[in-house]
């Protein structure tokens, strides 16, 4: 008996695979797979699940409402599609700010001596360890009307003796876009430095040979080597700003609503949870869409797990 | 040899991009030693005699002179108790989601079975989707299955289940295995079969070989998965907001409450102290990476 179990090499692998199934089918694929049976059902009054099969939360998501205010049979109420607009944007616009932000950073710290590319990369760590939520509060520090950066612009300017009225920057779009690509850039800078480090050197030797230029190298031998890298922090960047509420939330002064402040909210104040899945839903198709097609034009490197 | 390297716009870009990363952590920091209470505008240092405002009037020294805020915030109970729970969440699930996550890593790495593809696919998905949709996943199960059960068996008063340490550590598990698998296979990928191989031939059983010569030459990866874990436990806000109850509060979780309300240097004492203990996780952690390799 023990000899046989010894020798049954599928019956060992899979019972050490077993716990790590029984918690990604428990509650990984099971979850998911109720988001999606609550998406179809209906609140009831108490805040609590009523099982149906009704599409009614996915026509709310799209706007198309059959009460109108002007009497017509059928109307758009722009509401969540606007939410969705914002949030995709947001998420691309911090996307492409930390890669040009990242670029420069990863190639100096991939061309550094390798003795002093460990702590190169250990200051980038630190910051990407230290709390999201700590993160966030530093930057309401800074962005205040009265805080750090008014504080500092009005001692420049005073320096200078012009006036100066503080700026509002805490509460609007940009300082949630600040917030967003502070807190994601180390997920940017960490693969793309992975494979502009793999890069064989005399890559640039036999291009400067044949007599291209610092341009040229970067077009034509840097950048499209470094693609992996750039895929791998796009998604690494892309998908967790798709779903973050805190910034918003924090930076935004709940006036910035994305679609994880609106996932958020069905659950905690709304307390719809039917229609609080179908966003989240939504999201991770969104996600995986964006994801999926991203990665087939690009290819999906080992970069992904650099970070 | 490399035509861009000591290119100043690359210089002054990577200064610039160092400076952004650390200018709000450093001000953070700074703003622990504020001699203002409302901490609203920088009032100054703690001066090791000198007095603190407190909203407005002048109240004497502090017994803990410049580390006054470190001294609130170690008094403060409620700061006492989402440490213990950050710290119990974060060690049962390091040391559970390792054992699994290694045992997985070398079924996938070195055994063939039916469900392979499968649960290499599985583990890839809670990197690849929003957080948030995992977190209300998770909470939609829990609240289904915890409110079907109490109506079920009519439990009432304290014998109802709720959400709490139990279901965030659940939570925790699970999203910590798929990184520490990852990490653990690279390992076992690079490791040369011969070896174990010679073993076997010199007569050691699997579990001996296991025990002596695979473990000891993965263990680089284990720990570093296991620090990943532990970092990853520490740092989660998203997944924990939606698996916590009452009495269950993480650090992270009791900060984002406090930056609603009123906030007082000591959240910054909070966050310098919590720099600081990032700051020697990630040094050890570099440590062991570099012996490993």
């Amino acid at each position: 008996m023990l000899k046989r179990f010894r020798e049954n090499k599928a019956t060992q692998g899979t019972l050490l695979i077993s716990p790590t199934l029984i918690f990604m089918i428990g509650l990984l694929l099971i979850p998911l797979l109720l988001t999606l049976v609550i998406s179809f059902g209906r609140r009831a009054p108490d805040g609590t699940v009523i099982y149906d099969f009704s599409f009614d939360n996915y026509i709310r998501l799209s706007g198309i409402r059959t009460e109108c205010a002007n009497g017509a049979a059928v109307c758009f109420d722009p509401i969540y599609a606007e939410i969705l607009t914002r949030s995709l944007t947001l998420a691309f616009n911090t996307t492409v700010i930390a890669i040009l932000l990242a670029y420069p950073l990863s190639y100096f710290i991939a061309r550094a001596p390798a003795k002093k590319r460990n702590t190169y990369l250990f200051l980038i760590l630190v910051p990407m360890w230290t709390n999201f939520v700590i993160r966030v509060y530093a930057w309401m520090m800074l962005l205040r009307t009265q805080g750090v950066i008014n504080s500092v612009l009005g001692w420049l300017t005073g320096l200078v003796g012009l006036s100066f009225t503080p700026l509002e920057i805490l509460y609007t779009p940009s300082a949630v876009l600040v917030g967003m690509v502070y807190e994601f850039l180390p997920f940017m800078i960490l693969p793309l430095y992975t494979s502009l480090e793999k890069i064989d050197l005399s890559l640039y030797e036999a291009a400067a040979d044949l007599g291209a230029n610092r341009i040229r190298t970067f077009l034509r031998v840097t950048l499209p080597l470094s693609m992996p890298g750039i895929v791998a922090g796009t998604i690494l960047v892309f998908v967790p700003v798709m779903g973050t509420f805190i910034v918003s939330d924090l930076l935004g002064g709940r006036q910035i609503v994305l679609v994880g402040n609106l996932i958020q909210n069905q659950f905690l104040i709304a307390r719809d949870p039917t229609f609080g899945s179908t966003a989240s839903l939504v999201l991770m198709s969104l996600t995986l869409i964006v994801t999926y097609f991203y990665t087939r034009k690009f290819g999906f490197g080992e970069e992904i797990i650099s970070a | 040899m490399n035509p861009h390297r000591r290119s100043p716009f690359v210089l002054i870009s990577t200064a610039l991009v160092y400076f952004f990363l650390y200018a709000p952590i450093i001000v953070l920091i700074i703003f622990a030693f504020n001699s203002s209470r409302t901490n609203v505008l920088f009032g100054g240092f703690i001066t090791k005699y000198g007095p603190l405002q407190m909203d407005g009037s002048t109240v004497t020294q502090s017994p803990c002179g410049q580390f006054h805020w470190f001294c609130e915030l170690a008094k403060n109970s409620e700061v006492k108790t989402a440490t213990k729970n950050t710290l119990t969440i974060a060690i049962i699930s390091t040391l559970t989601s390792t054992i699994i996550g290694t045992l997985a890593a070398l079924a996938l790495q070195r055994y063939n079975f039916r469900l392979k593809s499968f649960s290499q696919v599985s583990l890839y998905i809670p990197i690849v989707i929003p957080e948030i949709v995992m977190g209300i996943g998770i909470l939609v199960l829990f609240s289904q299955l915890f409110s079907f059960l109490n109506n079920s068996l009519s439990l009432a008063g304290d014998a109802r289940l709720t959400m709490g340490l139990s279901t965030v550590i659940l939570a925790h598990i699970a999203f910590s295995i798929p990184f520490v698998t990852l990490i653990v296979q690279a390992r076992l990928q690079g490791l040369d079969r011969f070896v174990e191989e010679a073993a076997m031939d010199l007569g050691a059983n699997e579990l001996i070989t296991f025990w002596r010569v695979t473990l000891p030459s993965i263990m680089p990866g284990v720990l570093s998965g296991a620090l990943l874990a532990f970092t990853l436990s520490l740092d989660d806000f998203v997944i924990t907001f939606f698996t916590t109850g009452p009495g269950a509060s993480t650090l992270p979780i009791y900060v984002y409450g406090l930056l609603r309300r009123i906030i007082t240097p000591q959240v910054n004492a909070l966050s310098t102290v919590w720099v600081l203990v990032v700051f020697t996780v990630v040094l050890v952690s570099q440590r062991i990476q570099n012996r490993g390799t």
